[in-house]
């Protein structure tokens, strides 16, 4: 057998490329279309009647946001866990041959659940819990895929040649850790097949439809507890793991404080669990309690711009490489984004400004440009920065890739500013009442009035599908392009014009 | 006392605990700059920087497989 020098085996890394690509088209289009049909309701039916039940706000919603939580999210995270912990832990897994199999059939099983998600959300199948709409056989099937990512994670952590773990894998654990609790404990539910009436009659319920096992007020705390640790520990704790990464393998800099990245990361942990709260304020949940997830969320502005300033204090002398490479704008503009939507959560967590913000569309506005703009351009990134040593091929285009940039961008803008000013629009025409306390306007008022800023949305949105169009692109041609690259860069990525 | 005023009690001296050790935490970073095994913690950003399959590990493993 020829006796070649080891390399780092890359196989499952393009693998999760791949559906990271295709899950983000998938996900962004749908989240175009949805928010075209809140601006045009007539969207709707536009496909006819009879698939109006499939095509309709409701039906599409929870696939929008499945698709690009747990299709483009998870996937950049699984594509970037096999490239960068291969890396930094010194090891590659064309070294064990167990570890290459647990790799792909994490793969596999994962592509099934994604299909079997797809297909019982289309059909209607679905829990009612945000972002855990999936019936309880999918909840089975991605736990076995997070298990065989665990232990890929700890199978490589036992083969290492670096004894140290960087910090990068520190997050990757947290997240591994924090999804795996979150996910078990807000999923558990019953079939209603199992369940009895009062009259005494069973099996008179469906083996595809269950009830969560926690009930009202409890059933909405773990819901949220759930819900915004999802953010926590899917948008934001493995995004920095890329981000301590990439940013100083890309720019060739040391992180500005690896010390403050060590307390950033505990600060993150101890404070994110209790923020959940926010989400229930002025509802029916302990009053202690709405005013401690108003607290943590506050101070978690701390631990979050730890990490913010820490990335952009690593570019600290080397600010013309923002200028030159694109690829270290996505970056740099990630991290910036970072810090703008870990200062307006907070924010908006605070009580007087949530009972404004509460329920509009500022809310949503917020997720977008934390997810847009902070997760979205950094996995973005990361697969520019992985593509040229994936496929030993240069990047088809720097010009594209600067066009994305700033049509993205743009995007982003668009889509924050008019839900800033919907938002609040919407908050206020709710609250307003006449001097004897009846309410000054009825729900549609707010509704035509809001029909030009979901115009502006639906637009922004668009703008940042068609940058996405135009990175699966340059990544196509850089995946096929015939100018090889012999030996890997150690820093700036090579670039075609 | 009953359970609630327990739970309270219990929660405080949680936060508090934790609090002090998030704190203690980051004053032993910077006051010894140095981990237990003498490596300075800003040398770990090397770990990241050379990643090469042959880059030499900032600590490796104590028992180094052949290659």
């Amino acid at each position: 057998m020829e006796n070649r020098p080891l390399e780092y085996d890359y196989t499952v890394a393009k693998m999760f490329m791949l559906t990271t690509i295709i899950l983000g088209i998938v996900g962004m289009a749908i989240g175009v279309f949805i928010a075209f049909e809140l601006a045009f309701p007539g969207l709707n039916t536009v496909f006819g009647e009879g698939l109006a039940e499939y095509t309709n706000f409701s039906r599409l919603r929870p696939l929008h946001t499945d698709a690009v939580a747990f299709g483009f999210t998870v996937s950049g995270i699984f594509a970037t866990w096999f490239y960068v912990g291969q890396r930094v832990l010194k090891v590659s897994m064309a070294e064990s041959k167990f570890l290459m199999f647990i790799g792909k059939l994490q793969f596999w099983l994962y592509v099934i659940g994604v299909a079997a998600v797809v297909v019982s959300l289309f059909m209607g199948y679905t829990t009612s819990k945000e972002y855990a709409e999936f019936e309880w056989p999918i909840d089975i099937a991605i736990v076995v895929v997070w298990v065989l990512w665990g232990v890929s994670i700890f199978g490589l952590i036992g083969i290492r040649r670096e004894k140290s773990l960087y910090i990068s894998i520190w997050y990757y654990i947290a997240t591994f850790l924090g999804v795996a609790m979150l996910y078990l404990f807000n999923n558990m539910e019953v079939p209603t097949m199992l369940a009895t009436s009062p009259a005494g009659e069973s099996a008179i319920g469906d083996w595809m439809h269950s009830v969560s096992m926690y009930a009202g007020t409890n059933d909405a705390l773990v819901q949220w507890w759930y819900g915004h640790n999802a953010v926590a520990f899917v948008f934001t704790v493995p995004i920095i793991a890329m981000i301590y990464y990439f940013l100083p393998k890309e720019s060739g800099q040391a992180i500005y404080s690896y010390k403050l990245s060590l307390l950033s990361f505990w600060g993150l942990m101890f404070v994110y669990l209790w923020a959940g709260g926010h989400h229930l304020l002025f509802s029916t949940v302990p009053d202690w309690m709405q005013t401690m997830g108003s607290i943590f969320s506050v101070i978690l502005i701390l631990p979050s711009w730890g990490s913010a300033i820490n990335m952009l204090l690593t570019m600290k002398g080397e600010w013309q490489q923002v200028a030159a490479s694109p690829l270290i704008k996505f970056m740099v503009l990630a991290s910036t984004f970072y810090m703008f939507s870990t200062l307006e959560g907070p924010i908006q967590a605070i009580k007087s400004v949530n009972a404004i913000a509460h329920f509009t569309d500022w809310i949503v506005g917020h997720v977008h440009d934390g997810t847009l703009g902070w997760v979205g351009f950094m996995i973005i990134a990361a697969l520019y920065h992985m593509a040229p040593r994936v496929f030993k091929r240069e990047l088809y285009s720097k010009s594209l890739m600067a066009a994305q940039f700033w049509i993205q961008t743009l995007g982003i803008v668009l889509y924050f500013t008019s839900m800033w000013i919907a938002g609040i629009t919407q908050g206020m025409m709710w609250r307003a009442h006449d001097e004897f306390g009846n309410l000054a306007y009825s729900f549609i008022d707010t509704v035509d009035v809001l029909h030009p800023y979901y115009a502006l949305r639906g637009t922004g949105g668009l703008l940042y599908l068609a940058g996405f169009f135009i990175f699966a692109y340059n990544i196509y041609k850089t995946w096929t392009s015939n100018k090889e690259v012999d030996a890997e860069r150690l820093n700036a990525s090579p670039m075609g014009a | 006392m009953d359970l609630n005023e327990f739970a309270a009690y219990g929660y405080f001296f949680l936060v508090v605990f934790l609090v002090v050790g998030l704190y203690s935490y980051i004053y032993h970073l910077y006051k010894n700059r140095k981990d237990a095994t003498g490596v300075d913690y800003e040398h770990y950003s090397n770990m990241a920087l050379h990643d090469d399959i042959d880059s030499t590990p900032v600590k490796p493993v104590s028992h180094e497989k052949e290659n």
